[in-house]
């Protein structure tokens, strides 16, 4: 079963090294008192690796279309599920109904002194 | 592996990919569902509830931190285990797959060793909101890890032997999907406050 | 461009290799139909039986005893889940598919022959899962197969404690076993095809079980997880679902449904397609806009994704979330009901032969339509505040899932037999065995839309305390109801003696006894291991029927020009 090389492979250590100073940018940022920062630092650092990922060693782009198609439909349906499940799920309230237990939850959380930074 | 023949069947690619790596991106994606549902399941409940920082805090950075370098490192392994098999180097390819099992044991030794503590500490699955989350998520994770381990040991087996060298690629997929899992995991779990 | 077949030639093998080992689709297809037929028959014995608790309330059922509350919650949830997961889906996705595909797209097995062997393993398990759920202390489970949290959270709750965490984990265990021969029907269709097949040239069955696989695999994720926490809060003391602890039970509804309403079109798109593998060879004619077919399932495949809070219009979500999920399961109803405009217009002008597979084909699509336009109801949000959890929503889904999981199967059934033992049905049999069918049903569901709207609600295992229902003339439907469930599973045995004598003494079929014109039918009956000596290619559509000048009405795939 040959697997014919369908890949011009790139230098994977430069990829690595990218990776691993972002992961270094993304602890530094979580460090940060800025809500942007942190939250850059957090998800726009891990989306930019994994894209890296997808792309240097996955091949994903080199790939038969029909590839990241599938993917990005498989991401949209999670998305579908998120947009169909957090008005109930993830907000206490709505038109004509609360939550009271979460909301209770969330106050007695909140008032508490803030122990850790 | 047996050396059952294989069916014309799994030889034609009417589509150009060949088989393996085929059904390898199906199972990606049945697993982006898989995850996904249980990521966004958490976004939702983290987002409604922002008093879960306080639990939140106590996870242990440095761990999870270095556990994403060592993934990183054991994906690096297997991409450069892809080339060799590429280059019908198959004892290469089977010496850098086992390299990156072993990154895969690192990760979960160090999983083992920070649960340890977090237990210590009191916090385990039934600890409430937050933990509950976090255990599910990245035991579902390391589940996931440790099968990729095994598979990874088998496929290098057939590789240093010269055989089946297209299944090196293939694990190598699993394997990156397993580590992007974890890099969204990682600061989802550790650095979001 | 063909191939002998030297790949799968080996050593004879044994008894356990040939009929409990094998790699053999065809082997693996006959374990799920027989699995599948065998848990059919333990469901429709629990639907006897609460039925006879319903028709003839507080009495002893001959055959069982006497149907307690506990007991009746057990019946419905495992008739409901025994029905869907291991019957409907096993046969019309994993014994059809397997059999099918490889025989319908001209290869010799699948593409992961092991990988489908285990699948039915991990299928069996599961099913054996289920039924040792009986054995245990409390019983099987008792909290409906949708087993909304807290109640089947609880153990004290809904009172089957071991039964619930073993349900669940029957259930992970199936969804596993078909994502893995989902996976692998996909990856046979689209890379194993025979060499000149292109993708408008496949079956529209072959189409329909590989879009059912994508989107049940699409949709089971969230499920798998949302499982992984309700077994969490049944066993560990997590409160993933308990708003005392910071859960909502609600998720636990929107991952159910978010898979449980693709799942409906997952076992739909089969029974479609059979009925348009069945419709074509005998009308003797084209499959009526083969491509208007295929895109209008893809686009109910799609929409199948954002419909699924209408099981939830009354359950406390989001009014406004009401609204947008009303508009979109509405928009749905409109290319489902034009893939059966499509259906009728292949018929329009065919050469109708109305044997009894074309019966069970047509049935389909007069009481699916039944189902379908009853589905209106449902579907906005204002009637359903009233309908919901009544008996209505059981007399609409059995009309859909009755065609599908019953009505279709047997159209499969009467239609592939010959080429699955190599023997015919006898035909006279076949029609009592239809019409004793479809007659029954419709008079067991159509009281049921009565007393539904009626106000019977449902889950409710004896109506004596509720003065509105308790009156005689609802009563009289009810008991109607139970008899004709008995005469229509009495039929059934018509069937069943059908099936097992022919397999020895029907007459010897051909290899093409219907004159159709798909790959499957150009090899001998039952098909050798390996099934093509000659590797076919194809140089058509599957559906060149009634064609003018040719000395034949019928124009097989692989015969050249």
């Amino acid at each position: 079963m040959t697997n014919e090389s369908h890949i011009h492979h790139p230098n994977y250590v430069k990829v690595w090294a990218a990776l691993v100073v972002l992961l270094i940018v993304s602890l530094l940022g979580s460090m940060s008192h800025v809500r942007y920062v942190l939250l850059f630092a957090a998800f726009g650092v891990a989306a930019i690796k994994a894209y890296l990922v997808a792309k240097n060693f996955m091949h994903v782009t080199v790939e038969k279309r029909f590839v990241p198609y599938l993917l990005v439909l498989c991401l949209l349906f999670v998305v579908i599920l998120f947009a169909g499940a957090a008005p109930d799920v993830m907000k206490h309230s709505g038109l004509h109904w609360n939550k009271d237990s979460a909301k209770q939850a969330v106050q007695s959380g909140m008032g508490a002194a803030p122990k850790h930074e | 592996m047996s050396t059952s023949a294989k069916p014309i069947a799994n030889t034609r690619s009417a589509t150009g990919i060949p088989t393996a790596r085929l059904i390898t991106w199906w199972v990606i994606a049945s697993e982006i569902v898989i995850f996904g549902g249980l990521l966004a399941t958490y976004v939702m409940h983290r987002i409604g509830h922002p008093e879960w920082a306080d639990s939140a805090s106590h996870t242990l950075t440095w761990a999870g931190a270095f556990n994403t370098f060592v993934l990183l490192t054991s994906s690096l392994c297997a991409v450069l285990a892809h080339k060799a098999a590429d280059a019908r180097d198959g004892p290469r390819a089977a010496k850098l797959l086992r390299v990156t099992s072993l990154g895969g044991l690192i990760f979960l030794s160090v999983k083992a060793y920070e649960w340890t503590i977090d237990i210590r500490e009191g916090f385990v699955l039934s600890s409430g909101g937050f933990w509950s989350f976090y255990y599910a998520l990245a035991g579902l994770h390391a589940l996931h890890v440790l099968a990729g381990m095994i598979i990874l040991l088998i496929v290098a087996a057939d590789a240093a032997k010269n055989r089946e060298l297209q299944r090196v690629e293939c694990i190598g997929l699993y394997w990156h999907f397993v580590d992007i899992v974890w890099i969204f995991l990682f600061p989802l779990l550790y650095i979001a406050r | 461009m063909t191939t002998q077949v030297e790949s799968l030639a080996h050593a004879r093998p044994g008894f356990f290799q040939k009929y409990c080992w094998s790699t053999d689709h065809k082997i693996i297809a006959m374990q799920y139909l027989f699995t599948g037929m065998a848990m059919a028959a333990i469901g429709g014995y629990f639907a006897y039986v609460f039925r006879m608790q319903l028709g003839f309330p507080n009495q002893h059922v001959p055959g069982y005893g006497l149907v307690t509350p506990g007991k009746y919650n057990a019946l419905v949830t495992m008739h409901g889940s025994i029905m869907i997961f291991w019957v409907a889906m096993p046969i019309l996705i994993a014994a059809f598919g397997n059999f099918l595909i490889p025989l319908m797209v001209g290869c010799d097995d699948m593409a992961f022959p092991r990988i489908n062997r285990l699948s039915y393993q991990i299928f069996l398990l599961s099913a054996l899962m289920l039924l040792a759920s009986f054995l245990v202390k409390g019983g099987p489970f008792g909290g409906a197969w949708t087993a909304y949290p807290p109640l089947s959270a609880n153990g004290a709750y809904n009172l089957t404690p071991a039964g619930a965490t073993m349900w669940l984990i029957a259930v992970a265990l199936e969804f596993v076993a078909f994502l893995l021969g989902g996976i692998n029907f996909t990856v046979t269709t689209m890379n194993s095809r025979a060499p000149g097949m292109k993708m408008f040239d496949i079956p529209m069955l072959v189409w329909m079980i590989v879009l059912a696989s994508i989107i049940f695999m699409a949709s089971v994720g969230p499920l798998i997880a949302g499982a992984v926490m309700l077994l969490f809060d049944q066993t560990m003391a997590t409160g993933f679902y308990d708003p005392m602890r910071g859960g909502d039970p609600l998720l636990w509804q929107h991952l159910f449904w978010f898979f449980g309403h693709p799942e409906v079109y997952v076992v739909l798109l089969p029974a479609m397609g059979i009925v348009a593998e069945v419709l074509a060879v005998f009308a003797r004619k084209k499959l009526f806009g083969y491509k208007t077919v295929l895109y209008t399932a893809w686009a109910v495949g799609f929409l199948s994704f954002v419909v699924w809070a209408h099981h939830q219009f009354v359950a406390g979500i989001d009014p406004r979330m009401a609204n947008i999920f009303s508009i979109t399961t509405l928009l749905i109803s409109v290319p489902i009901a034009e893939m059966v405009f499509l259906y009728i217009a292949t018929l329009y002008g065919g050469s109708i032969h109305l044997d009894t597979p074309m019966l069970w084909a047509l049935g389909f699509i007069a009481e699916f339509l039944v189902g379908g336009v009853t589905g209106i109801f449902l579907g906005a949000s204002g009637t359903d505040i009233y309908l919901h959890d009544t008996y209505f929503v059981i007399a609409h889904f059995h009309y859909t899932f009755v065609p599908i999981a019953i009505i279709a199967v047997y159209a499969g059934l009467t239609f592939w037999y010959p080429k699955m033992f190599g023997r015919m049905l006898n035909e006279t049999l076949g029609k009592i065995h239809f019409w004793g069918t479809v007659i029954p049903f419709n008079v067991i569901f159509i009281p049921l839309f009565i007393t539904g709207t009626a106000g019977d609600q449902r889950r409710v295992y004896s109506y004596a305390q509720f003065a509105e229902q308790a009156r005689p003339e609802l009563q009289h439907l009810r008991t109607t109801s139970t008899i004709a469930l008995i005469v229509m599973l009495a039929f059934q045995f018509v069937f069943l003696f059908n099936f097992f004598w022919s397999l020895r003494h029907g007459k010897r079929a051909d290899a093409n006894p219907w004159r159709s014109a798909t790959l499957e039918w150009t090899i001998p009956s039952p098909p050798p291991h390996g099934n093509f000596a000659e590797l076919p290619t194809v140089y058509r559509g599957p559906y060149e029927y009634g064609l003018p000048g040719h000395a034949q009405d019928f124009l097989p795939q692989n015969v050249p020009d």
